[in-house]
């Protein structure tokens, strides 16, 4: 189990280290115009050549990322070229957007991936079929376009739920949730389509186990049966598509936060990124990989759980 | 917007990288699940090859009067923010939309599919490499990485679609790989290196063919995801801000959503209909692919088919505790069992005794409700004491079995559930059927581990399936089975999969039990030394049918039917002697 877990970890900072030193590298490639348009096209070449020396563009790329790395692992992520500002304060405030963006849809489409797969693999039939369509209709649409036709019929045209904007749990729940339920939903149904159908597939291959018929002989309630012990042995295979598609899910926040208004870590990334702003995509870019990294060793803790082999090797 | 691929059971789900198939690729162009998304697919393709010939307006020339103008004549779609037709926008858009997918798919399959083939034909430190960085490559939220390339490389999409390639790779090359390991273990690809082909020559005559329909079916949904991709990031504003794309035209439509609605239901139509298109193509190959392979059985649910004698008044029942009347169960065409009957009395021992494949266990399966949901069975009577099986629901008889029907099964190591403690599987059933309280059952369960001969049983019941031996998971299935006190357990070739140490010992257990509990037992079996040891009576079954029931001295004395002497006959030859059998003490193999 420990060993498991070690694995994991030093993967997890691996993961870390390349993504961020992919990007320092690529946004570094940029920032030679990018002192010019700090300055203003009507500055001097001399304020040019200051001002990217102010920035250490005149240093090598790994002298300057062994720096960033040096102040992210402290928790300094340094100040905006552009506007100035500490990025740790400028992104503070929008990291609880994202990540109740993500953990909303993890958490949905766990519940709805489970609730269809193993209604289609035990009841088979129209439920069966209905998945079927699902899972094209799912994979077809995209969070963004989803997202786009949800506001406007349910914002735009009836009025039902807020287009756009975010309100902060601590202030009002009730809000809170209605702000993010569009852009949970158009979130999820991409996850709930990949992920149902392998808890169907894994569902029906559980079910042709001798030890289902065993448990079958003992009496046990269909209850149990289903959702305690044959939902637990088919999970792993689930879990590892859950794991992609949240992957996919981080990405697509950056897209539905734009539909939705939502001034979230995604909006940060896309105007940081056109203005070759470095030291704010390099915070979104930590920041997000940090998520994705303790999604997935959550969810390596759950496959621990669920398969006993896992944790006495 | 999901850039990983969710279809991890692609291989698994495809039977033909079993083996390989001529002509499987021909035969699925003349499938209509093939053909009508394909071929729709093109005709999109081909209208934005064509688009000069289909409108004469001009997707980029902006006129301000025109702006948000509605359908006409002259802008069969209307027209968008800044005045551009919509119909000339959707068609040469779609040009660099398509164009764009293919080439991250294409990317994606030329990183993927080779490395995929190499590592999965040759393992060793290629493959544990490869395999290293692209499982690292899968876990990079890749709409981040995208943005940066793109700004990287001055808005250049297609650079940008090469890129989600590579990071669309892994993918593939997982799938290959899976193909290439599991085709290698083949014996006809053992025959052809036997014989002398070289290692370049096997993978192209026998791998590569296996590896490219699953490819191909992937590529399919490679092809969606590079049009989402594609699309999502010109909706965020990026990209190309002067050529058209689906992408670029939703960003415009976002930016007039309440002025022009309608704008954003053309380019989300275009993508979501090509993406369907695509995903359609996809697993109508996957359809054709698969037919030839074994059909996959939907759990499908299926009332019995009761031939009971309506209005005839309950037979008395004598001493019968379990009475089967006609039972017949066939699998599709096969009938496995015709018209068995027989009666099973309280506190005796009844063998079924025949050949593998003569319908013993499909019998036992029957009584118990517990045949695969494929199977069609009927009976005039299934009668256990005082119930009617027949009428039951699941939930009724949910009621009976485990708590008056037991059931030991053949193969102990697959018939535990790996992912539970023996303690909890064990609990569970006594909680139910008992009303037991949870520190009773488990107090019942130690007693009852002890009693089947296990020998430390705190231990036990804490440890999972994987952790005992062969011999102890038998014993503790025969724990489960007796835990209620059923008055039939129905033990199915109980020994058959234990060493013959072990054997004797699980037997004389399950004797002891029998006697013990005064229950009755139905003992399926082959073997007629067990026969002999501890049945009463004896059932012959051959071909699904009953050919021979006596009781065990009458049937050793003299059988009637031949197929019954010659068993016998090769019993008395190959049983080895028996000795007196010992009470069971320790656990000897674990």
């Amino acid at each position: 189990m420990l060993k498991f877990l070690a694995r994991r970890l030093a993967g997890a900072v691996v993961l870390v280290f390349a993504v961020t030193a992919l990007t320092f590298t690529a946004m570094s490639a940029i920032s030679g115009s990018v002192a010019r348009q700090i300055v203003g096209q009507t500055a001097s070449a001399a304020d040019v050549q200051a001002k990217a020396a102010e920035l250490g563009l005149d240093r090598p790329v790994w002298l300057r990322y062994g720096q960033w790395l040096g102040g992210a692992i402290h928790g300094e992520l340094g100040r905006s070229w552009f506007s100035g500002e500490s990025v740790g304060s400028l992104l503070g405030g929008k990291v609880p957007i994202t990540v109740s963006l993500v953990l909303a849809s993890v958490v949905l489409s766990v519940v709805v991936s489970v609730a269809i797969g193993v209604a289609a693999a035990v009841r088979g039939g129209w439920i069966d079929r209905i998945l079927q369509t699902l899972a094209v209709a799912g994979f077809s649409f995209p969070s963004f376009v989803l997202g786009l036709l949800l506001a406007l019929v349910l914002a735009v045209q009836l009025g039902w739920l807020p287009a756009v904007g975010y309100q902060p749990f601590t202030e009002d729940p009730g809000l809170w949730l209605a702000s993010i339920t569009l852009p949970t939903i158009a979130l999820t149904v991409q996850v709930v389509a990949a992920t149902s159908q392998q808890v169907r597939g894994s569902m029906v291959d559980v079910l042709q186990s001798d030890f289902v018929r065993t448990l079958r002989s003992r009496g046990i309630s269909a209850p149990s049966l289903y959702l305690r012990h044959v939902l637990r042995s088919a999970a792993p295979p689930a879990l590892t598509v859950l794991g992609l598609q949240t992957i996919g899910l981080i990405g697509g926040t950056v897209v539905v936060e734009k539909v939705f208004g939502l001034l979230g870590l995604g909006t940060a990334i896309v105007s940081g990124s056109t203005q070759g702003d470095l030291p704010v995509v390099m915070g979104v870019v930590a920041i997000m990989v940090v998520i994705v990294v303790v999604i997935n060793l959550a969810l390596d803790l759950a496959y621990a759980w669920l398969n006993p082999k896992v944790r006495t090797s | 917007m999901t850039i990983t691929e969710g279809n991890a059971t692609a291989v698994a789900d495809t039977p033909g990288i079993q083996q390989p198939r001529r002509g499987a690729l021909r035969r699925a162009l003349r499938d209509p699940g093939v053909l009508v998304p394909g071929v729709l697919l093109l005709v999109i393709a081909a209208a934005c090859v064509l688009a000069p010939l289909l409108t004469k307006q001009s997707a980029t020339r902006s006129s301000i009067e025109d702006t948000l103008a509605g359908f006409s004549g002259d802008h069969p779609l209307g027209a968008d923010g800044v005045g551009r037709d919509v119909l000339a926008r959707l068609l040469y858009g779609g040009r660099e939309s398509l164009l764009g997918a293919l080439l991250a798919t294409v990317t994606a399959a030329v990183v993927g599919g080779p490395a995929g083939l190499v590592a999965g034909y040759f393992r060793g430190w290629f493959d544990s490499a490869v395999n290293w960085v692209f499982s690292l490559l899968l876990a990079i939220p890749g709409i981040i990485m995208l943005l940066v390339v793109l700004v990287a490389f001055g808005n250049n999409i297609y650079l940008t679609m090469a890129a989600l390639g590579v990071l669309l790779a892994p993918n593939v090359f997982r799938l290959v790989r899976a193909a290439v390991i599991s085709v290698r273990g083949e014996l006809y690809v053992d025959a052809a290196r036997v014989s002398g082909l070289g290692d370049a020559r096997i993978l192209r005559r026998h791998v590569v063919r296996v590896v490219v329909a699953p490819v191909l079916i992937q590529a399919a949904q490679l092809f969606g995801i590079g049009i989402i991709v594609q699309a999502g990031l010109e909706f965020l504003g990026l990209g190309s801000t002067t050529s058209p794309s689906w992408g670029a035209m939703l960003n415009d439509a976002f930016a007039n959503i309440y002025q022009g609605p309608l704008l954003t239901v053309w380019p989300s139509a275009a993508i979501v209909v090509t993406v369907v298109l695509a995903a359609l193509l996809a697993s109508g190959v996957r359809d054709v692919v698969q037919a030839r392979g074994r059909a996959r059985t939907v759990v499908r649910r299926r009332k019995p088919v009761t031939r009971s004698a309506a209005g005839s008044p309950p037979q008395p029942m004598g001493e019968s505790l379990l009475r089967v009347e006609d039972l017949c169960v066939r699998y599709r065409d096969s009938e496995v069992v015709r018209g068995v009957s027989l009666d099973v009395r309280r506190g005796e021992v009844l063998g079924i005794v025949g050949e593998t494949g003569s319908g013993k266990s499909q019998t036992a399966f029957s009584v118990l409700g517990l045949l695969p949901p494929d199977a069609d069975w009927s009976a005039a009577e299934l009668r256990f004491d005082d119930v009617d099986l027949l009428r039951l629901s699941d939930r009724q008889l949910n009621a009976v079995r485990g708590r008056r029907i037991g059931y030991i099964p053949q193969e102990p190591m697959t018939n535990l559930d790996p992912a539970f403690t023996i303690g909890w599987q064990l609990v569970e059933p006594m909680r139910r059927h008992l009303r037991l309280s949870r520190p009773d059952a488990r107090a019942r369960a130690i007693e009852l581990l002890d009693r089947v001969g296990i020998r430390d049983p705190r231990r036990v019941m804490r440890a999972h399936a994987h952790e005992l031996s062969g011999g102890m998971a038998q014993r503790v299935l025969i724990a489960g089975a007796v835990s209620c006190e059923p008055e039939l357990v129905i033990a199915d070739e109980p020994t058959t999969a234990l060493d013959v140490t072990v054997q004797a010992e699980v037997l004389e257990l399950m004797r002891s039990l029998q006697k013990e509990q005064g229950m009755a037992m139905i003992l399926v079996t082959h073997d007629l030394g067990v026969v002999a040891d501890i049945c009463d009576r004896v059932v012959v079954m051959r071909s699904g049918a009953v050919i021979e029931a006596n009781d065990v001295t009458g049937l050793f004395a003299e059988p009637a039917h031949a197929f019954t002497r010659t068993l016998l006959r090769s019993t008395l030859v190959d049983a080895p002697m028996r000795a007196p059998l010992a009470v069971p003490s320790a656990e000897v193999s674990a």
